[in-house]
């Protein structure tokens, strides 16, 4: 197996400093910082967070207004001639001629490489042996999604620009997506993807960087950001109508407790084995058994919502 | 090269190796492709070769319009000539790169390591080619409905490349500016007024005379008066339509280079 995380300390691949980008009187990129990489960085946010104008200033495609923007050591707009033979890019949607053939557009993009992949190979990889000579215009939705992928990765990048990369696509189809990105980081490419998904970015990503309002909030391992939310959860269900008032006495003082529904507990706080142990000795004094005692660690979604007060999928 | 995967088989490596093919081999590969998407289009056959082998075929059999002395077909060949090359280099070319634009393939282009001045380099030769298939087809036609053509060779390649350059301005221009739906509407409109009022089928002296200078000064009727000129009447040099032409061709590819949008 291949699968060491990518080199620590290594040079980013990506480096954002201070960027600002308006479109009229909206601002959508509001001096953004963002380092990435190398490993594959997932840019999460509501929609109209500027995730895709971040990842189209990385691109090229965008030039911002103020500060500096950095792609594998290179000015994305200035030195595009050097850093375009380097990346892959999946756009959102679109990007192939409407009378093209899926396989006639994958090896015509692998053409304009020099040591491009074997595209029958990544054809049967990404499940698009059926369509090959479909007319792009007659792909599915989630072939055309595929087919965007392997023209991203085709060219033998070093890294890797997916923006939504599996907005669209069945439970398998996401599944086999995710399993090519990780071969893909196994082998040392990196990846900068924006997504809707929460478990997604918690799946996939070595780095979440959550985007609100134009800016960079929080970013981290999926790890980090869970921990360094607010508290854990614990939750228990027993006899209705207990008195919780002495265990919120014998708790620390941070801590919470709440019966959520007829039985159902919850305590929040600090989480740790000697709060297991306060609860669980509380239950053995009153003769409760705390059934289905668990306890739960923030999920991605939770600080997500905590950092922006947004649902992600707005 | 090949690594184990999870399920044990051997897989291809991803390893990056980055590199662009050299230019020769990226131009040929995007001019190939281009070509290949316009042949394979209906609406673009119907446009460059059926509409102007119909004209060729139906004016030249049929007494409707009245092209003045000498055999129909060597009035008309010339002004096909000039409408094939107005409607690969012109119509055609707008209504795809219109198109291109709007479903992102110039965006996607725009990232790969195919440069902006070979994408156009590309476009360019791939309308050479089909002007030289639609030229060879409506030659062999016209020879066989008894056109006699004259003049220098020279002078008939230099106004086709020059009407190519002033119609690729003018069409690339409204691709890169207009929406591609209104590109489709305008090219298409813009090709029948041209057919119409520029000399190809019906002779510019019957136009009343502040008409036909006015007329006298477009692209297609630079393009279709010097064709005759050389090809009917055997002129050597036809200095006043090229000249037409050129100056076409430097509002046109310069107005293009400079509003140009990619996406």
């Amino acid at each position: 197996m291949h699968s060491e995380p990518a080199a620590v300390g290594a040079a980013p691949v990506v480096r954002l400093r201070g960027v600002v980008k308006r479109y009229g009187a909206k601002t959508a990129v509001d001096r953004l910082d963002l380092t990435a990489g190398p490993g594959i960085t997932a840019v999460l946010g509501p929609n109209g967070a500027g995730k895709s104008t971040t990842v189209e200033i990385c691109e090229g495609y965008r030039r911002p207004e103020a500060g500096t923007a950095e792609v594998l050591g290179l000015d994305p707009v200035r030195e595009a001639a050097a850093l375009r033979p380097r990346i892959g890019v999946m756009l959102q949607s679109g990007g192939v001629y409407s009378g093209a053939r899926a396989e006639e557009m994958l090896r015509h993009l692998a053409k304009l490489h020099a040591h491009p992949l074997d595209v029958s190979a990544l054809i049967e990889r990404l499940g698009l042996g059926s369509c090959g000579r479909t007319p792009y215009r007659r792909l599915s939705g989630g072939q055309q999604q595929r087919l965007a992928l392997a023209l991203a990765v085709v060219g033998r990048p070093e890294l890797v620009f997916l923006d939504e990369p599996t907005a669209g696509l069945d439970p398998q189809a996401r599944r086999a997506t995710w399993e090519l990105l990780r071969e893909l980081r196994a082998d040392g490419v990196s990846a900068l993807l924006t997504t809707h998904f929460m478990d997604e970015a918690e799946e996939l990503a070595d780095d979440v960087a959550i985007i609100d309002a134009g800016r960079v909030i929080a970013q981290g391992t999926p790890e980090e950001l869970c921990r360094g939310g607010a508290e854990n959860t614990l939750r228990f269900t027993g006899r209705p109508g207990l008195d919780l008032h002495s265990l919120l006495k014998a708790l620390p003082a941070d801590s919470a407790a709440a019966e959520l529904s007829p039985g159902s507990y919850r305590v929040s706080g600090k989480v740790d084995p000697q709060l297991l142990a306060t609860v669980t000795s509380w239950c053995a004094q009153h003769g409760v058994m705390p059934d289905r005692l668990s306890v739960e660690r923030h999920s991605l979604e939770d600080v997500f919502l905590e950092l922006t007060g947004k649902e992600l999928r707005g | 090269m090949s690594t184990p995967t999870a399920h044990g088989e051997r897989r291809e490596s991803y390893a990056p190796r980055p590199g662009a093919a050299p230019l020769p081999r990226m131009i040929t590969a995007q001019a190939l492709l281009e070509t290949r998407m316009l042949l394979r289009n209906g609406e673009q056959l119907l446009l460059t070769v059926v509409i102007p082998t119909l004209v060729l075929v139906l004016f030249s059999a049929v007494d409707i319009v009245d092209t003045g002395e000498g055999e129909a077909v060597d009035f008309l060949a010339p002004g096909v000539l000039a409408l094939a090359v107005m409607s690969t280099a012109f119509t055609g070319q707008a209504i795809a790169t219109g198109f291109e634009r709007r479903y992102g393939v110039l965006k996607r282009l725009g990232t790969s390591p195919l440069p902006r001045w070979a994408l156009m380099t590309a476009k360019t030769l791939s309308v050479l080619v089909t002007e030289l298939l639609q030229v060879a087809l409506l030659t062999v036609i016209a020879l066989a409905l008894g056109w006699s053509p004259h003049g220098n060779p020279a002078a008939v390649l230099l106004l086709l490349v020059l009407g190519t350059a002033a119609f690729s301005g003018l069409g690339l221009l409204m691709a890169g500016t207009l929406k591609a739906e209104a590109t489709l509407a305008a090219a298409n409109l813009v090709f029948l007024l041209l057919l119409v009022g520029g000399g190809v089928l019906v002779p510019l002296d019957k136009f009343p005379d502040a008409a036909r200078a006015a007329l006298e000064l477009l692209p297609i009727s630079a393009l279709s008066g010097g064709l005759r000129a050389v090809l009917q009447d055997g002129a050597a040099m036809p200095w006043r339509e090229l000249g037409i032409l050129a100056v076409w061709s430097v509002l046109g590819l310069g107005a293009a280079g400079r509003f140009f949008r990619w996406e």
